[in-house]
Order: structure tokens, then sequence, then C-alpha cells
């Protein structure tokens, strides 16, 4: 007879081991169904996780991808994570992300063609003050009517498409674009151009941001008592409030912070690899950044490797997409997956496994 | 004693969890109609064994015999099939149901709605325990609660009735009721199995008794040729010196509640109503209750977790009643509350960052913010060695820790905060004897170093050993403090059901 | 474009059926004590799997069945998860719908742009003559029927059979439920499997009389608004058929009002049903509906000594 048994502590060893067998078990999970698709299995997986970085052929063009993906991924998944430490359950990230670009790409196109200096850092301000006010929908709601935050910011999401289609086709439509729907390029307006700063690596400010959020994530988490009273709502909620934490203003701030780093992960995309607020901007970075932070344990450190992590698969199944036909729905699977498994090898953290000889009276 | 005689028969029952021996080699009898108590210490092993009885545990080794027949049950089911029902401890009911759904849950095959509410009122009244079946249980009171519990059980009309320390939520009046009760069954020819740490009580109601310690048997006795004393020394390993207050000559006053009223939260709550106390330094005020009556609802009161208006708390002369715990501890006003794990402390985290939880502002441990780790780590160091806590370290989980330790740890915590007033909620809840000891110690200790005190607890013994004076609550409401000297156990019990003893007397 | 009662209640009652059927499913997960957040995921394979069928077999009864297994498959995997290894409910919810969503447009890719066999209604007879209510209520599609028998039967079973008390107790107090000897992880794991058999009954309704075809994403929030309607509801049968007609009759207006080009703006429309759902959580929520919670919902059981 095999049992759990509760671990008297949680199992430090386990913290780490489980997301890294979790990457192994899809990878032979993701390699059966790509035989079952027809595909050769070994193939595909280095495709996916080999090639975009080593190979001779496609690694010029694919490594700056790498940032260039896993900047919006980490940066969204940074902010959600502080959330999902205390139990704050902000999954309309998508939707923040959508009204960051808006409001930044806005504050662009009312001032374009005029060059600013500090035009871009205004866009940044708007792009964040952007998602935080939509993230802050859910979290005043969830403050003053104990409205459930889960549904309303993933509704939100929905909104938030339909605004940026009435954006895409109304609003913010290029004057100049025949009609077509889709906002001016901001790639060729100068002061609003969120451009590589080492030109070639992928490195634009984007994914600066995101670095100095896993720092400054990190630092909070680690040496302050606002960090530390996240962890502590997230673990015993009736201790938190013992120890002074009032929930209502801890909602706000995660669900602001995370709703501001979405919304300027959202600008950053705008304003630098997407350029423009077109129909399909909304790519899935706030829905996919969720799993970006369990699989990094809600620890800044490890929603770095994490969002790199998940970047490579991006790019990798493009890359598998071309070379083999691939479909692309296939590593949408592939990485709901990934999460599948590590919440299962998760259990071992809190469980162990005891093989008992059952014997009875 | 002839063998026809014979209920239950355990015989070299075993069960071992990893890294304790919950029961080792038991074996013990129960004859028919016998009341047959099962005494021991926390930990001791009782609640393993009547879960093994009651087909929750399967044991290592070991066998039963019920009447005759080998008796080992796969499941709950099976043992009240054989025959055998049990009360819970912490009881086993469904607020959000009916009394009748409630009943229904706990019976093989209940009969129609309409028939199960006649056999329930039947049988509730037949045993004095009166229950309305279309209630819903979570608006009964603890008394009422457990009176579900035991119709359930008698409905099923057992052989053995097994009841876990039934006496912890009741007062002395409602314990006398269920004396009754289980008297008229017994002359019926029910065997019951009675566990409890209550030595009075066992002496009054059972036959016989066999006493557990560290797992095992170490004594059985006829508990009413046996003195209490002579129960208590097979119970607990070393001798004890108790705890003893010396009365404090009352210095100014700390605390103040005036006029404290609060609807009830959520659904099952308890509302307050007009509350009015005060403490002085150096003064222990013991409050006396019932669970369920107002205890948690007050504590969050005084600890700040619920915030009322200014005037309704005053701290030392100044309002406080909008202050939230953080600013109330900055003054001095600590808490230790009930449940150790997820409310005290945080289970998964360790015992330096639960020292940091509460000790943060008064500890200086987070000057501006920023946590000083060097500093936490400190202090708990502190904290274990003075309350002597038991484990490898300050980076252990808290929930790693035994209940004992814990509490130590979470009430060592506070006091060596050096507090003006500590709020302590059950300090000694499931807390084995010698821990308990330390604990009362060290709080009678900050009494004498002149904190005030108040000190919410169940258990009777402990209020009269600590107290300077004492209060009860029920329903929401606090009868008037009187001084612990003097008081006797039915005076208490006045108190516990809502009444001032001296009014009772002039009455 | 004709606007009146007697148009919009059939399209109303059809454009329900799916939230309702996914709804229903929710609600005895719920009545369990186990939040599954993965709805949107289990309807949207419903879809595919049904579609699948449904296409491969000409069957439409069998394309329900194949939705509804598909659905199940998928809970499965959450109970699995949830039960067997403790993971973290919404966690674990949320990845199923992310995977849910992945796997159907790996599944559907063939199927994109193919015509299902079509789902005949059902004239009751002597009922579908009467005059007015006849056309309205009773030409409809065997599941519009079946979605309301399910209504009755749920409503039965929780309210009256004695697993269904046994279902209500374990969703209230799982220790408790574990001390009277019931068996708390199998009862939640066969909640679960029925409410992912719902919510896949339900996608493949979309895609196989709804809409009727195959596109990716298509159910397109209704299993988020499923979970909202179990909270409107107070997790209790009739007042969710209440709010799946509501949902469903904003649903059919606004698209009515698009197709008449009525003044206002499509997308304030396409949004509309979204910013009522959380307009009614809202209200719900600001009335306390969530006192009537089930006791032990989204907590994990483990059963430890």
């Amino acid at each position: 007879m095999i049992r759990l048994e509760r671990r008297p502590a949680p199992s430090r060893t386990w913290t780490y081991l489980a997301p890294l067998l979790a990457v192994l078990a899809t990878m032979i999970a993701g390699a059966i169904m790509f035989a079952l698709l027809g595909k050769d299995p070994v193939l595909a997986i280095r495709t996916i996780f080999w090639d975009p970085i080593f190979s001779a052929q496609f690694g010029a063009y694919s490594r700056p991808q790498l940032l260039i993906k896993a900047g919006p991924l980490i940066l969204i998944a940074i902010g959600l994570s502080l959330g999902f430490r205390a139990g704050i359950w902000n999954i309309g990230a998508e939707g923040q992300y959508i009204m960051g670009a808006l409001a930044g790409a806005s504050v662009a196109l009312a001032v374009y063609p005029m060059e600013l200096p500090v035009l871009l850092p205004l866009m940044v301000i708007a792009g964040a003050l952007g998602g935080w006010a939509w993230a802050m929908i859910p979290g005043v709601l969830r403050t003053m009517f104990n409205t459930n935050e889960i549904l309303v910011s993933l509704l939100l999401v929905y909104v938030a498409e339909q605004i940026l289609s009435a954006a895409a086709v109304g609003f913010l439509r290029n004057p100049e674009g025949g009609g077509f729907p889709g906002s001016r390029n901001l790639q060729s307006y100068a002061s609003a151009h969120n451009a590589e700063i080492i030109a070639g690596s992928g490195l634009h400010w984007g994914v600066v941001a995101a670095f100095i959020s896993v720092i400054a994530a990190y630092v909070l988490l680690q040496r302050h008592i606002l960090g530390f009273h996240i962890k502590l709502a997230g673990e015993a909620p009736r201790a938190a409030k013992l120890a002074g934490v009032v929930p209502a203003r801890l909602v706000l701030f995660c669900l602001g912070v995370s709703g501001a780093l979405a919304g300027m992960a959202g600008l950053f995309e705008v304003a630098g690899p997407a350029g423009k607020i077109s129909i399909d901007f909304g790519a899935g970075y706030g829905f996919t950044a969720i799993i970006v932070a369990f699989l990094g344990r809600l620890h800044p450190a490890g929603i770095l490797l994490a969002g790199l992590l998940m970047a490579l698969t991006y790019i990798g199944g493009e890359l598998a997409q071309l070379m083999l036909g691939l479909p692309a729905a296939a590593i949408q699977a592939f990485q709901g997956m990934l999460l599948f498994f590590l919440l299962a090898f998760d259990v071992f953290g809190h469980y162990r496994l005891r093989i008992a000889t059952g014997r009875t009276a | 004693m002839t063998s026809t005689d014979e209920l239950l028969a355990i015989d070299g029952v075993t069960k071992a969890y990893p890294g304790v021996v919950a029961n080792s080699d038991v074996s013990f009898r129960i004859r028919k109609g016998e009341v047959h108590a099962l005494l021991g210490e926390n930990g001791a092993g009782k609640s393993t064994l009547v879960k093994t009885i009651y087909g929750l545990v399967r044991p290592d080794a070991g066998t039963m015999t019920l009447d005759g027949q080998p008796y080992a049950p796969a499941d709950p089911s099976a043992a009240r099939q054989a025959g055998v029902a049990m009360v819970f401890q912490h009881f086993s009911l469904f607020d959000a149901l009916s009394v009748a759904e409630n009943i229904a849950l706990g019976m093989e095959t209940p009969p129609k709605r309409r028939v199960l509410a006649r056999r329930i009122r039947e049988v509730s009244e037949a045993y004095g325990l009166p229950l309305a079946p279309g209630r819903r249980v979570g608006d009964l009171s603890a008394g009422e609660r457990q009176r579900v519990e035991i119709v359930r059980c008698l409905l099923q009309n057992p052989r053995l009735l097994i009841m876990d320390e039934p006496t912890s939520v009741l007062t002395p009046q409602e314990v006398e009721i269920l004396f009754r009760t289980l008297r008229q069954l017994s002359a019926e020819g029910t065997a019951i199995l009675y566990i409890s740490h209550k030595l009075d009580e066992i002496r009054t109601l059972c036959d016989g008794a066999t006493i557990l310690r560290h797992g095992k048997v170490v004594g059985d006795c006829v508990p009413r040729e046996t003195s209490a004393r002579d129960m208590a020394e097979m119970m607990v390993a070393a001798k004890l010196d108790m705890p003893v207050k010396t009365p404090a000559a009352p210095g100014p006053e700390v605390l103040a509640v005036n006029a404290l009223s609060l609807p009830a939260q959520g659904q099952f709550g308890t509302a307050l109503k007009e509350i009015g106390f005060t403490v002085a330094a150096g003064e222990i005020l013991g409050i006396g209750g019932v669970a369920g009556n107002g205890q948690d609802e007050l504590f969050a009161v005084l600890s700040g977790e619920t915030r009322t208006e200014p005037d309704t708390v005053t701290f030392e002369g100044a309002p406080v009643g909008r202050l939230g715990p953080h600013e109330r501890r900055a003054l001095g006003l600590l808490s230790a509350p009930e449940e150790r794990l997820g409310h005290a402390a945080a289970p998964e985290m360790s015992l330096a960052d639960n020292a940091l939880m509460t000790a943060a502002r008064r500890m200086g441990l987070a000057p501006g913010g920023w946590i000083d780790r060097r500093g936490v780590r400190a202090y708990a160091e502190k904290v274990i060695a003075a309350f002597d806590v038991r484990t490898p370290g300050p980076q252990t989980a808290a929930g790693a820790l035994s209940g004992g330790n814990l509490q130590k740890f979470v009430v060592g915590r506070e006091v060596m905060q050096d507090p003006r007033l500590l709020i302590v909620n059950q300090p000694t809840w499931g807390v084995d004897a010698a821990a308990a000891a330390h604990i009362r110690k060290a709080l009678i200790r900050l009494a004498e170093q002149g904190a005030a005190l108040i000190v919410i607890s169940q258990d009777l013994d402990e209020l009269m050993e600590i107290s300077d004076r004492i209060t009860a609550i029920c329903d929401g409401r606090m009868v008037r403090p009187r001084p612990a000297a003097g008081l006797g156990m039915n005076d208490l019990g006045l108190m516990l059901g809502g009444r001032d003893p001296e009014e009772e007397a002039a009455a | 474009m004709d606007i009146s009662l007697i148009n919009l209640i059939p399209l109303l009652m059809a454009a329900s059926t799916p939230i309702l059927l996914a709804g229903l499913g929710e609600l005895v997960v719920e009545k369990s004590g186990v939040l599954n957040l993965g709805v949107e995921g289990m309807m949207i394979t419903g879809a595919i799997t049904g579609f699948m069928a449904a296409v491969s077999t000409g069957s439409p009864a069998l394309g329900f069945l194949g939705g509804a297994a598909g659905g199940a498959v998928l809970a499965l995997v959450f109970g699995v998860l949830t039960q067997g290894l403790m993971s973290n409910q919404v966690a674990t919810g949320l990845a199923l719908t992310l995977f849910g969503l992945g796997l159907s447009a790996l599944l559907g890719q063939s199927f994109t742009g193919l015509k299902p066999p079509h789902t005949p209604d059902l004239h009751l007879p002597v009922l579908s003559d009467l005059p007015v209510i006849g056309p309205m209520l009773f030409r409809h599609d065997a599941m519009v029927y079946l979605s309301l028998v399910a209504l009755v039967a749920v409503w039965a079973f929780l309210r009256h059979s004695r697993p269904g008390l046994i279902l209500r107790a374990v969703g209230e107090n799982h220790a408790a439920a574990h001390a009277l000897g019931y068996r708390v992880t199998r009862i939640r794991l066969l909640a679960i499997v029925f409410g992912g058999a719902m919510a896949g009954l339900g996608g493949a309704y979309l895609s196989l009389v709804r809409v009727p075809q195959w596109t990716e994403g298509m159910t397109a929030g209704a299993g988020w608004i499923a979970l909202a309607l179990v909270v409107f509801a107070a997790w209790r049968p009739v007042p969710l058929l209440i709010g799946a007609y509501l949902f469903g009759g904003i649903t059919v207006l606004q698209l009515n009002m698009q197709a008449a080009g009525v003044n206002v703006p499509v997308e304030l429309l396409s949004m509309s049903p979204y910013l009522v759902t959380i307009l009614v959580l809202v209200v719900m929520s600001a009335l306390g509906a969530a006192a009537g919670a089930p006791g032990s919902l989204g907590r994990a059981f483990h059963a430890s000594r």
C-alpha cells in the first residue's frame, strides 16, 4: 500500500528538485505527444530546447528573441508572484497588459509627431498606470464588497480585448493606414520607440525593467517587513492579521503592483517588438506568466530562470512549427503540461511517500 | 467476572507513527454495561486507541474481540454495524445541515425523514436530552451539539459507546445531565468507554479504569476505591511542582473595557453584549466559559484584530479601540491566541520568522521596515532558551514542534517582550502537563513583575490556580468578576451559565 | 430585426444551455468542497472532442457523449492532482484551463471549417402545437431539455437523496465526514468527474449546435461565466437556472442588437455579458452570498491522524 504522509516541515530539496523533474517529465510526455503527431520526438525536443540557442543556422536570430520574449513574461510573473504568495489571485494580467499598452500608446499617439526626450518615460508611467487602474477594479471590488478577484480579473481580460479591438479599428487607428485596423507604428517614431539598447541583443528597456523587478522583488521578500507580511498572509492569514497586516491594504498593494508591472510589460511591447496596437496584440503573455510564476516557485530568481525557459519554448515552438510543421497549439499544450507536472511533483515537498506493509490486526 | 460478561477485549494493540509509538502493546477488558475510563495525559495515546476501536485507525499489531467474536473493523461503518458508536471530542458535526441530517449521516440505514424526526424526539426525551430535529446545528450551543452526537449514537442501540473527552465543552450543570444519561445507559446494559483526564469525573462515574502513559498501559484500578492523587501519580510520570500564585496588591488600572457590544461576525459567530471590566497591574484576570460563547470574539477585540469605537477599549487611560494589533503592541498590549497552527504561528515558517511576526516592533527587529536577520535569530534563540523549547534551532519550522513546545514558544515570544498587558487565550490547551506547568509559572511570574494579564480558558482548574479574579463569558455576556479565593466549583458552574452566584444566593 | 419575446425566448434557452450545463456540473463539484477553476479548459476540450466524435461518426448523440468524455478525462487529471497529490486547487484549475486551451487547439487542427452533423429539434407532441408557448418552449433540440432534466435531477439529488446528503456533508466539513467514515477523496473524485462531463457537454453544445463549427478558443469565457453563475446562485440549483437564462438573454439580446445595427459600438455590446457578470458578482458579494459557500470549499483534505 502506498500512502502519502505529511512532512512536519516542507522539504527544501524538493523545492528545487520539483521544477527540474517537471521539466524533464514534460520533455518525456512532450516527446510522446510529438510522436503521436507523427513527428520525430527527439528532433522535436532538440528543436525546441537546443536549436534556438545553439544552432548555427538559427541562433543568431533566436538568441535575441529569448530576451524579447522573456522580458514581459518575467516582468508580469514577478508581479503575479507577490499576489500568489499572499493568496491573492490576479489571473487577469493579460487584460492589464493590454490596458497598459493602450494607455502608453495613447500618450505617444496624442503628441505625435512631436519629438520629446521624455516621451518614452512618460509612456512607461502611463502604461504602468493603465495596468494598475485595470487591476484596481478587482482590487477595489474585493476590498469593498469581497467580490472574488479571480473571476473579476479574468472576466476583465475579455473586456480589455474588446477595448483593444475598438482602439485598433477606432480611436487609435492609423489615419494614414488606408483604413486597415492598427495604430501607427511606434518603431518609426523615434521618441516613442523602445529600441534595443545593444543592437542585435534583444535587450530593450522592458528587459532591463524585468531584471530590476527581479532584484527589487528579491530584496522586498527577503529583507523587508512588507515582503515578510506578504509571505505570512499567504501561509497563515489569521496569523498575518495578528501581526498587524491589514488584508485590504495587502490586496490593493499586490494587485496594484502586478497590474502596474503587467501594464509596463504591455507598453514596452507595443513601443518595441510589436510596434503598434493591433487587434491581435494580446499574445497570451499574461496567461503564460502564471505558469512562469509557479514554475519559478514564486521566487524572483526562479522566475528569472523560468521566464527564460518559457521564452525558449516559445521560440523553439515557432522554430519547430517552421521546420517540422509542428502545430502552434502543441506548444501551448506543452506549457500547460509543464504546470501540471510541476504541481504533481510539488506534493513531495509537503508529503513523503511511504510504502507501508499493510498488516491488519 | 465470567467470560460471558465480557464485551470488548483488547489484546496487545500496537500502533506506531513515524517518530512516535502511539500505542504499545495495549490490553484491557470492558464488561457489558460497564462504564470504563481510559485515563491519561494529552499525548498518552488515548485518541489513537479509541480510533482503532472505531475503525478509523488500523493497528500495526494486536487483536480485538467483541462479544466473543474477532473484531477488526475496516472502517467506522463496520464498527457501527458491530454496535460500536462514538462521540467525538471535536464534534463531527456539519454546521450548515439540520439536526436530522446530521443524525442521518451518522447512521447506517436511516429511516425516512418523518420517522427519523419522530425517533429523534422520542430518544432525546427518553434520555433527558431534548432536541429539535429541524434546527440548524450551527445555531446550537456546545451542549446541544453534543446532544446531537449522543442521540445519533443512541438511535443505533450501541453495545459500546465511546466518549472522547465529552465534558471539556460543558458547564458543570450540563455535566450532571450527561452523567445521568450515561448511568441510565449503563443500567440498560450499554458499555461506555469514557476518555478523560479529569480525575474527579472518573471517580464519580466510572466502574473501572485503565491508565495510559506514553502509549502503554501503566495500571488499572477501580476509581471509586482509588484516590485522585494515586491515579494522578500513575498518569503523570514525574511529580510536578504546581505553581502558586500569591495574591497581588492591586496596582493601577491598566485596561478597561467599556460597554462593548459587537454584532456576530459571520454565520456562526457570537455577538458580544455590553461587556465591561478592568484589569490592574500585577493582576491576573481569568475569563472562563464554555467554548463558542464569545471568547474568540472578545480576544480579537482585545488584540486589535477587531476594531471598535475608540473609547470601548482604553489602555492606561488612552482610547485604543481603533488601533490595530501592531499599534497596540507598540504600547505594550500583547496577545497570544488559542489556535497555535495558523493563528498564533505560521506552521510552515521558521521559529525565527514566527518570532519576527509579533516581536518586530517592540524588539526593534525591523528598523525602518528592513529586517534585522541576526537580531531576529538572536531573539528567537533567547525565547527558545528561556522557555526550554525543545527544537533543533530557530530555523526549524513551527509546525514541526510538538504542541507543548510550540505553545511555550508562542507564550514565550510575548512574555519576553516585557508587555504591560498580556492577553492569552487557552494557554495550555492540548499541552502536556510539564509544559503547562512551565507556561503557568511564566504567566504568574510576569504578573508578579507588574504586568496585567487576561487569561481566557475553558480549564476551570487552571483558572482557579492562577487567577486573582475570575469572570465568565456566556452567550456573549460577561458576569461580574469575583475574587478567585473562596470561589467553589458550584459558583463557577453558575458563572459559566451566565449567572452571578451572589445574586443567586440572595434570590 | 424583430427583438420580441417570442423570438428571444427560444434563442435565449439555446444560448443558456452551455453555461447551464457547465454551471450545474461546477455546482456539484463545489458542493463537495472542491473549487475547480478549469471549467473553461474542460468546456473547450469537450467542444473539440464532441465535435470530433460527431464529425467522425456522423451522430450528434455520440458527439455529445464524446464531449462529456473529453471533459471528464480532463477533470480526472484535476482530480488526481488535487485529491491524490493534494495540489493547490486554484493553481491546478488554472493549469487545466491553459492546458485545455492548448490541447483543444492541437486536436482541432484538421477540424477547422468542417460542419458537424445537424442536431435535430424535438417537437414535443401536443405541447409544441400550443399557440405562442409551443414555438417558444417546446421546439428545442434534446440537449435543451436534457439540461433542464439535469437541473431537476441535481436539485433532487442534493435535496432529497442520501448520496446527495453525503456529498453536501463532505463539502461542508471534510474532517467530520471522514471521522464518520465517509470516503472524502472518492466522493470528491466522482463529483469532479461529473463536473467535467457536464462542462464537456456544455462545450460540445457550443461546437455542435450553437455555432456550429470548431474554432480555437471558441468558448470565449463561457466557462468563467459558468463559475460566476455558481456564486450568483449561492450554490443552489434553481437560482442557477435563473442566472443562466439571464446571461443567455443578455447574450442573445446583444447579438440581435449587433445584427440589427443598433447605434451602439459593437465592442460595447460584445463586452456586455462579461460586464453584466461582473456586476452581478459584485451585487451578490455585497449581499453576502459567499456565506452560502460550502464550509470546506477549496481546502485540501488529507486523512492524517
